[in-house]
């Protein structure tokens, strides 16, 4: 009973895991980071994209709150960063859907951004771009809820 | 424009494949891994049971040559085993069980009834569509014709995703955005009080 009470005072808790567990985290978490910048840049050439880099992304941000507890993070009530990320990079996905209006064939969602050569990094358009403010989003918004999750459960325990 | 252009025509519904039996044992487990996240005493356990749904359909993505789905899957399966786990942690591990009254006993009825006409309809159903795997849609067509040309993407699901099924990725993300409103606003209740 007394391990189960201890294990349940680990988790989203402000004092964090072990000094191997920081320690692996702080190697690792950094390389998970670029693996989703990378995943998301090359979307429109290997698999992944967007959703996928994302997700990647919040995963590291979620390693080091896990591995090295809120407090460390300095956490404040009000964390607005992820929110206003989350907001800002859906509302350009909007503006770069609606920007296909102003040119060629007047389409929402048109590729307008001349297509360069199939392979590039720099090619496919708006593909790459949409890819890239979907990532933000997503990450942002899991980052959201998981940060919801640990700072307002501190405030009920206090 | 042909259908068997882009699958291999000769198609023997007769004999398995590996894919196929790799496929039904995966998805099986899956099945035996649902039941006993339904039936287990322990809520963690019953946490991790899910799990095991989880990284069979990764495993099902990869056998069918999906691996877009296939890392989307995996990551976010890990993420959501973590939060679930953080809550059942949190809250309490033992499940609470009563018995059914009489409004249990009605959906219990009900939804036997469901399962009977929806399998009923899957059956007729199943008798028009094409074999698995045999040939595509007619709206697929067009998409594998010419899409690397038209989107200049060298990955075909991200041409699709964001060229041609735009509308549908931004209510995806509006679906994300509004279900962190919701997260929040229930959450920010509860930490108030």
């Amino acid at each position: 009973m007394k391990g189960d009470k201890d294990l349940r005072k680990g988790y989203l808790q402000m004092k964090g895991m072990t000094v191997i567990v920081k320690k692996t985290t702080q190697l690792i978490a950094g390389m998970v980071f670029l693996y989703g910048i990378y995943v998301i840049v090359h979307g429109h050439l290997t698999p992944g994209g967007g959703f996928a880099g994302g997700v990647i992304m919040a995963g590291s941000f979620i390693l080091l709150i896990l591995a090295f507890g809120s407090d460390f993070m300095h956490l404040t009530k009000e964390e607005s960063g992820t929110t206003m990320y989350e907001n800002l990079s859906t509302l350009v996905v909007v503006f770069l859907a609606a920007s296909g209006l102003l040119f060629g064939a007047r389409i929402f969602f048109l590729n307008w951004i001349p297509k360069g050569t199939v392979g590039q990094l720099v090619s496919a358009g708006m593909l790459p771009l949409y890819n890239i403010f979907v990532g933000i989003e997503v990450a942002s918004s899991i980052l959201t809820i998981f940060l919801a999750l640990v700072i307002f459960k501190e405030e009920i325990s206090e | 424009m042909c259908r068997s252009h882009y699958y291999v025509a000769d198609y023997d519904i007769k004999k398995l494949t590996f894919m196929e039996i790799a496929i039904s044992i995966i998805t099986g487990l899956m099945i035996i891994g649902a039941l006993y996240a339904i039936h287990a005493k322990d809520l963690l356990s019953a946490v991790i049971a899910c799990g095991i749904v989880g990284y069979g359909l990764v495993i099902c993505f990869l056998l069918l040559k999906a691996p877009d789905l296939a890392i989307v899957q995996i990551v976010v399966e890990t993420i959501t085993l973590i939060i679930m786990v953080a809550v059942v942690l949190d809250s309490s591990r033992e499940e609470k069980y009563s018995k059914p009254d009489g409004q249990g006993v009605i959906s219990i009825i009900t939804s036997v009834l469901l399962i009977i006409v929806l399998f009923y309809f899957f059956k007729l159903s199943i008798e028009t569509l094409d074999v698995f795997g045999s040939g595509s849609l007619r709206m697929a067509g067009p998409y594998i014709e010419g899409a690397t040309e038209k989107t200049g993407s060298a990955n075909l699901v991200t041409g699709v995703v964001f060229d041609f099924r735009g509308y549908d990725t931004m209510g995806e993300a509006t679906v994300l955005v509004t279900a962190v409103m919701g997260v929040l606003t229930i959450l920010r209740i509860k930490g108030k009080k």
